[in-house]
């Protein structure tokens, strides 16, 4: 039994939180109990305990009284812990003396019976008690906070949160995994609702990125570990080999033109055009230097060509094909995490067609066509490359508010259809265009009113899920058509739209392998991929993992515009740890009795962190303080029960146990 | 009042997803039983098999342990190793007599706080059906025959 030989003055004070809680419990009466229950020196009700005046009556009682712990049943700790932490601090008194009780969200809030609520409040209160005489005092712990920030992901979230920083005063290394940064921004031809060209306002920050003296850019690499936590992490990135030696290259570009093969260029022209195999992605590419694709060159694959070597102009060559991977170690103190989304597969759908009609495109292969320096010079042509098309169905809503692959709304592609629409009509303006929407959803600055546009524009909008896309046709006009089957919900029928082409706008989902990303930074996904924020609405751009942050289209789908700002809000986050130079931690750590340790090594494979060491000289283990994010899990699996948990120890929850279930007793133990 | 049965259900909550949704459907005002009496802890890797035992025989007639969904650990993978120790007490307690029902594993997230609520309304409904859980009774007596709760050797707190 862990009996409560400490003798303890405890002050309890129970908060009726307006009437949140005392409507439902009976507040008076749980105070009054509580004053007679072991060690407590005083209890008090009060109707709001975090108001000044209840925070001193807390204060007053701690000096007048003595007390040497304070339990105070209100709100959920998450809500108030630190208000009433940092009251006994004031008082003189060690904040981790104080313990809360949660009777408003896990009681008075979730029953209308009263006397139910109130024995629980009396069992919740009962168990604090009982808890907080093995209370220990302890000090924070503080972090210096390394004033280097890693971004991973180079669109237009991460662009701006490394700006952001490096404008402030910090470096910042921009880790980005293709050749050049820009992300699928730089795919896109204009930006909704004001049709801006987005290369024209994407590129200037690019170069900025290049130019910035704060900013160390490493393309073509990747984030192979991470270690450490908030302050101090140490992250190893692959720099891949480029074959092009960039301190020599010029960017000239030389290489690229007399490179002799081509390939599909699935990624930045999204299989639309092609590249040559030295390539840089695109004109504006930042870096400048081209990189060679090892699978498909000749040189690699047969020992002959070398075109681009003979060719490059400088002294010395800058094409090398020794090159090899670097590994690089980067000491930063927080991460952001911009790594973008992936395009939903349209092929998943089969009764779409898109991979076996031809003239089904998706969204991204439509912007890389009417991109003026894309595969067909901003001309929308069919599949042949030549034929304009008449009539145009654009399809809402592929992949995504459809339970069969992504329940949610990907929010952006009500938005870029309608941009499709205006771009058809404005490149060919006597074609027909049909919008097949299931709602239709612009709530933004600028954005119905662009719905609006559209509508006087002159575009069929067609309120139905398309059914089916087909080329089998019925009826002599739609022989060679692509017909859209579709009920139209507004009419309430069925309608076959014979059309030329058809542009999918499918979901924007999480990036594949975004759990294996999560598990490497320590930090959460929902179901979907996407990354999870601390909290929804409060703290949308940290994570619960201190010192990581999420910005942009990783953490759920996301416009340009919403992805600067939460790259430039992550930003003033990790500038925020960074000015404050020390921050302090929760003393909530283990700690391993070394005399007591048999060495049997249980722990040191349970600890997620690496944070438990084996000391092969005494054949004992012992926890590295700052790795240590205090979960417990080797304190819950140490078979001699010698792993101290500060702040959670057997002994506190063990009493807490007794406490919760003291009226029990009597009922059980006869 | 009727007499109805009213069981009593320890749950170890996390810090990070189950009690943030325990949090929420209180903020949310949704109504559920108020029968399960809550203890915060860091990660359901934390919660010690021993934790399990001691509410038991202190009179719970089950316990709730509930954690981040797999996968959406605060702490990497605390839940995975709760469930592994989970299946494992499971199995002795039924060896023991105890019904499976009244030890339940949980998964809920911090937004998840109807399921949370839905989750100690069954329980709850559960236990009601099994009736009180008599740990000295059923277990200690019937399977060791030892004569009180203190003679019982496998529990030592520390």
């Amino acid at each position: 039994m862990t009996e409560n030989k400490k003798q303890e003055k405890i002050g309890v004070y129970v908060c009726h939180c307006g009437t949140n809680i005392s409507k439902v419990v009976d507040v008076e009466d749980v105070a009054k109990w509580a004053g007679e229950q072991p060690n407590v020196e005083v209890a008090r009700d009060y109707k709001f305990m975090c108001s000044s005046l209840g925070q001193e009556l807390i204060e007053q009682d701690i000096k007048e009284k003595g007390l040497t712990r304070v339990v105070c049943a209100s709100c959920s700790p998450h809500m108030h812990e630190k208000t009433f932490r940092t009251a006994c601090e004031r008082a003189g008194l060690n904040p981790f003396l104080f313990e809360m009780t949660n009777i408003r969200e896990h009681d008075s809030w979730i029953t209308d019976d009263k006397v139910a609520a109130t024995v629980k409040a009396k069992s919740l209160v009962r168990g604090s008690i009982d808890r907080v005489v093995h209370h220990e005092p302890l000090d924070e712990i503080p972090v210096e906070i390394n004033p280097n920030t890693l971004v991973v992901g180079g669109g237009i979230a991460g662009i701006t949160s490394a700006l952001e920083l490096a404008d402030a005063g910090y470096h910042v290394y921009l880790v980005e995994r293709e050749p050049s940064i820009g992300g699928h921004m730089a795919q896109l031809d204009k930006t909704f609702p004001t049709l801006d060209c987005s290369a024209c306002i994407l590129t200037p920050k690019m170069v900025d990125v290049a130019q910035h003296d704060n900013i160390t850019l490493l393309t073509w690499s990747e984030v192979e570990k991470v270690d450490g936590f908030l302050g101090n992490f140490t992250v190893t990135v692959r720099k891949k080999a480029r074959f092009v030696n960039e301190e020599h290259c010029t960017g000239c570009g030389i290489c690229i033109e007399k490179c002799p093969f081509k390939e599909v260029d699935d990624v930045f022209e999204a299989g639309m055009g092609e590249r040559k195999v030295i390539y840089r992605p695109f004109p504006q590419a930042v870096p400048k230097y081209p990189v060679i694709d090892k699978d498909n060159c000749v040189y690699f694959k047969t020992g002959k060509c070398k075109a681009c070597e003979k060719f490059c102009p400088t002294e010395p060559n800058s094409i090398d094909f020794e090159q090899e991977d670097e590994m690089l170690q980067l000491d930063v103190g927080n991460i952001i995490l911009a790594t973008g989304y992936d395009l939903f597969d349209s092929k998943k759908i089969p009764q779409y067609g898109y991979g076996k009609l031809d003239n089904v495109f998706t969204s991204l292969e439509f912007e890389r066509m009417v991109n003026a320096s894309g595969p067909t010079d901003g001309k929308i042509v069919l599949r042949d490359k030549k034929s304009k098309p008449k009539s145009v169905a654009i399809v809402h809503c592929v992949g995504s508010r459809d339970e069969n692959y992504n329940k949610y709304c990907s929010k952006v592609c009500c938005m870029y259809s309608l941009k499709f629409a205006h771009l058809v009509h404005e490149r060919i303006p006597d074609a027909e265009i049909y919008d097949c929407y299931i709602d239709m959803r612009t709530p933004g600055k600028g954005y119905e009113e662009f719905y609006n546009r559209l509508l006087e524009e002159g575009t069929h909008f067609i309120r139905g899920k398309v059914a089916e896309i087909t080329d089998a046709a019925r009826i002599p006009a739609e022989e060679g058509k692509l017909i859209v089957q579709v009920e139209d919900t507004l009419i309430g029928k069925q309608r076959r739209v014979p059309v030329d082409m058809v542009i999918l706008s499918p979901a924007m989902e999480a990036r594949a392998g975004s759990k294996e990303v999560s598990q490497l930074f320590k930090m959460g996904c929902d179901f979907d991929g996407f990354f999870v924020e601390r909290h929804p609405k409060l703290d949308p751009v940290a994570t619960m993992t201190d010192g990581i942050f999420v910005a942009g289209a990783c953490q759920g789908p996301k416009d340009v515009p919403e992805s600067v700002v939460q790259g430039a809000a992550a930003a003033a986050r990790v500038a925020g740890l960074i000015s404050r130079g020390t921050v302090m931690m929760e003393p909530v750590r283990a700690s391993i009795e070394q005399d007591a340790c048999s060495g049997c090594r249980i722990c040191n494979n349970m600890c997620p962190y690496n944070a438990i060491i084996f000391h092969e000289d005494r054949e004992v283990s012992e926890v590295i303080t700052a790795l240590c994010q205090g979960c417990g899990t080797c304190v819950a699996a140490c078979p001699s029960g010698i792993i101290t948990g500060a702040h959670f120890t057997n002994d506190q929850l063990f009493s807490q146990i007794e406490g919760v279930l003291w009226d029990m007793k009597e009922t059980v133990s006869a | 009042m009727s007499e109805q049965f009213e069981p009593v259900i320890v749950g170890f909550l996390c810090n990070w997803c189950s009690y943030r949704a325990a949090d929420l459907a209180g903020t949310a005002r949704i109504k559920y039983a108020p029968n399960m009496r809550p203890i915060r802890v860091m990660c359901s890797g934390r919660v010690d098999p021993q934790f399990v035992m001691k509410a038991l025989r202190e009179g719970a007639d089950g316990v709730m342990i509930a954690g981040c969904h797999p996968g959406e650990c605060h702490y990497v993978n605390g839940n995975i190793k709760a469930m592994r120790r989970f299946y494992l007490l499971k199995a002795m307690l039924k060896q023991l007599g105890v019904e499976e029902d009244r030890i339940q594993l949980v998964w809920a997230s911090a937004s998840e706080g109807i399921l949370l609520a839905e989750k100690v309304d069954q329980m709850t409904e559960a236990l009601r059906a099994l009736g009180p859980l008599n740990w000295d009774e059923k277990v200690i007596h019937r399977n060791n025959g030892y004569k009180s709760a203190e003679a019982l050797p496998v529990l030592e707190e520390a």
